[in-house]
């Protein structure tokens, strides 16, 4: 970012994102080059030995989750899942707390109680359980539909967990009591082994539509139009506070957790050419490009060398936890324009 | 049996009372669950006239439980107190997922950054000819799961006050416990150490346990532990023996399952020396179980004899009386395992 964050825009991507005057589709590339670069870094690390456990990563899907989450603004919610990686670092724009996380240290986002698939920063949560979560989230926009707020909330969930009957049981609520709450559903056509066509029977859209609620579908990776797609929703949604459910098409273009992929690979190869990040890099030009990556490359690293440093719990730490951070010194040198710090 | 001068309403009063007493005084106080509109107002009547004084605070659902616990969840973590009515106790198990994977976990895996201060009220137990699906005590299978507690008043607590204390001073989940039967019974509340003519003592824990004797806890032969709805039962079995055999049985009564006051149980025991665990449900890995071996592990220089576990025997509820009766704990039993040993 080229603006300092500020204190008061922690919970508020929106206004992060507006304060940045850059265009729109050089701060769209950045934060996907974030996303990228940060889950590349990752998975070396796990092949250093250095992580443990696993993890779910995005790569391929960056642009659903540029294109939703900068229209949500202080107090808005969002619940995600197992594969939650981008959507955190656009919400909250701290890789250093993500990365102490998956290293296990007590500065992580939740001092390492929960890993990635459970998380809570400010109103960002995660949960493992597939749509688990979705009648939470639906209580939580029905809370702020009684209180009057005029927040929303945004679940993200993927195609397979479309056969998980709670969802259903949320989504007539959610009709029912005319909830403020966005379903992302993104479809990228694999649920861990099993491809869509093998858990899915029907139409995905016609679920949305079957409990009255709006919804629509997209598909596309191009972070722009994901953008412009979702800026009109997320406003419907708040303004006329109600339901929506929309299908963002796309294809998930690593493992499903770490080292696990057994689909053709003609079929990776032929979505690989339609991936987000090359034709949003295409916008910009070369030099841009290259202080761009530089500068996401220096954050990254800066964020491993930080959680390094950071302490691994203690038994105090079962009761205990430690203050969250503040965002660390080397934000402001690596957001000075260019320069890798 | 022997009724206390302070008896002054039933516990279905008073839990209804408590309940429009807490939303009238507190905005933040709804009611969540099936059938709960008036003129019918619960399967129990316990919600009775809620809904027409707060009819934008009393919500009827669909016959989703695992659905709207969770949604109340969702509320809870918003700032809100919600109560949720489960029609039946038996299918708080279809919720099951929602309280071990979301509900109990979500204060510390989230580093505690939220509280979930959501009550479920469960009303448990058989009696009433409603067979196997609509009678058990499910409560031991939520038994052991960190994080949430488990409240069972019985005729010796104010079942209103006890659940005042879980929505307005408890900031965990609280599963409530109501015996079916109790809701037509009168309470007996405790004055001046008596309860008419036995002796009475209570904790001054936010959830009481009640303990009365024949005698003013100078000598006893027995400790009889229950909760919930075999409290009236081990009341009787303590008359009689108290009567014909000129034991001194005290009874026991916890009204927190989870976590558990041993301290009242293990002064008992320096009395009396012999202990008796009884419950509703069935005996395997149950409360009675637990009771035991923490009693061993804490106490066990106490017991003069083995200790006794008094519960149904393991087959589903029966529909018809006959079979019913064989099936689930009687005073005869309780007075049998008294004497023994
Ligand atoms: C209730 C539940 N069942 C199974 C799993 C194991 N699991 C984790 S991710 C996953 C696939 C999910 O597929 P999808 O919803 O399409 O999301 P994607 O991984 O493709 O992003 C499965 C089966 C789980 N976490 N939760």
């Amino acid at each position: 970012m080229s603006q300092p964050v500020e204190r008061g825009d922690i919970a508020n991507p929106r206004a992060r994102f507006e304060r940045d005057g850059r265009p729109l589709r050089t701060k769209l590339f950045e934060q996907m080059m974030l996303i990228r670069r940060f889950e590349e870094r990752l998975l070396e690390l796990f092949g250093e030995g250095e992580l443990f456990g696993t993890t779910h990563c995005y790569i391929g899907q960056e642009a659903d989750a540029v294109g939703v989450i900068n229209h949500l603004q202080d107090g808005d919610i969002i619940f995600s899942n197992h594969r939650c990686h981008g959507h955190f670092l656009v919400y909250g724009d701290r890789p250093e707390l993500l990365m102490a996380e998956l290293m296990g240290r007590v500065t992580g986002v939740v001092g390492g109680r929960g890993g990635s698939q459970h998380i809570c920063f400010e109103n960002f949560y995660t949960n493992g359980i597939q749509g688990g979560f979705m009648p939470t989230v639906t209580g939580m926009a029905l809370a702020e539909k009684m209180k009057g707020s005029g927040n929303i909330a945004v679940a993200f969930i993927g195609d397979g967990t479309l056969g998980q009957g709670v969802l259903y049981e949320a989504l007539n609520m959610a009709s029912l009591w005319s909830v403020p709450l966005l379903v992302v559903v993104e479809n990228n056509r694999w649920a861990q082994s099993t491809p869509v066509e093998r858990e899915l029977a029907g139409d995905m859209v016609a679920r949305g539509r079957a409990f009255g609620i709006d919804a629509g579908e997209i598909d596309s990776t191009d972070a722009e139009e994901l953008f412009g797609h979702f800026g009109d929703i997320i406003a419907k949604v708040r303004n006329e506070q109600r339901p929506h459910f929309e299908v963002i098409h796309t294809y998930r273009l690593c493992h499903h957790s770490k080292s696990d992929d057994m689909r053709p690979e003609e079929e990776i190869e032929r979505f690989r050419k339609d991936e987000p990040l090359i034709g949003a890099r295409a916008w910009l030009d070369e030099d841009e490009a290259r202080a761009i990556e530089a500068r996401i490359e220096a954050r990254v690293e800066a964020a491993v060398r930080w959680s390094r440093e950071q302490p691994f719990p203690t038994p105090r730490h079962l009761d205990e936890r430690v203050a969250r951070p503040a965002p660390m010194a080397f934000e402001a040198s690596a957001s000075d324009a260019g320069e890798g710090a | 049996m022997t009724t206390s001068t302070a008896a002054t309403t039933t516990v279905l009063k008073s839990l209804n009372g408590a309940m429009h007493a807490m939303m009238e005084a507190d905005e933040r106080v709804l009611l969540i669950g099936e059938d709960l509109l008036d003129p019918y107002g619960g399967a129990f009547k316990v919600a009775r006239g809620l809904s027409e004084r707060f009819p934008e605070r009393v919500l009827t659902t669909p016959i989703s439980e695992a659905g709207f616990v969770g949604v109340a969840a969702g509320m809870a973590m918003r700032g809100m107190r919600p109560i949720v009515e489960i029609m039946f106790g038996d299918f708080l198990m279809l919720a099951a997922d929602q309280l071990l994977n979301h509900i109990s976990k979500y204060r510390w895996m989230y580093n505690d950054q939220v509280h979930v201060p959501l009550v479920i009220r469960a009303p448990m137990g058989a009696r009433r000819g409603y067979g196997p699906t609509h009678s058990q005590s499910v409560e031991k299978h939520i038994l052991g799961m960190p994080g949430l507690h488990v409240v069972a008043p019985s005729v010796l607590h104010d079942a209103g006050a006890l659940l005042r204390a879980a929505v307005l001073d408890d900031l965990s989940p609280v599963v409530f416990v109501e015996n079916k039967l109790m809701y037509a019974r009168r309470q007996m509340s405790a004055e001046g150490g008596r309860i008419g003519d036995l002796f009475a003592r209570a904790t001054s824990e936010r959830y009481p346990t009640t303990t009365v004797s024949w005698e003013p806890f100078d000598r006893a032969d027995v400790t009889l532990v229950a909760y919930g709805g075999m409290v009236e039962l081990a009341l009787e079995a303590a008359e009689t023996l108290f009567f014909e055999d000129e034991l001194v049985v005290e009874v026991v009564a916890p009204s927190s399952l989870q976590p558990l006051d041993l301290a009242p149980i293990l002064d008992s025991l320096k009395r009396s020396g012999k202990l008796v665990v009884c419950e509703e449900g069935t005996a395997g890995a149950g409360f009675g179980a637990e009771v035991i071996s923490r009693v061993s592990a804490e106490g066990f220089s106490l017991l003069k004899s083995a200790p006794k576990r008094v519960a149904a025997r393991d087959y589903p509820i029966a529909n018809t009386r006959s079979l019913e009766d064989m099936i689930l704990p009687q005073v005869a039993d309780l007075v049998r395992s008294c004497r023994s040993g």
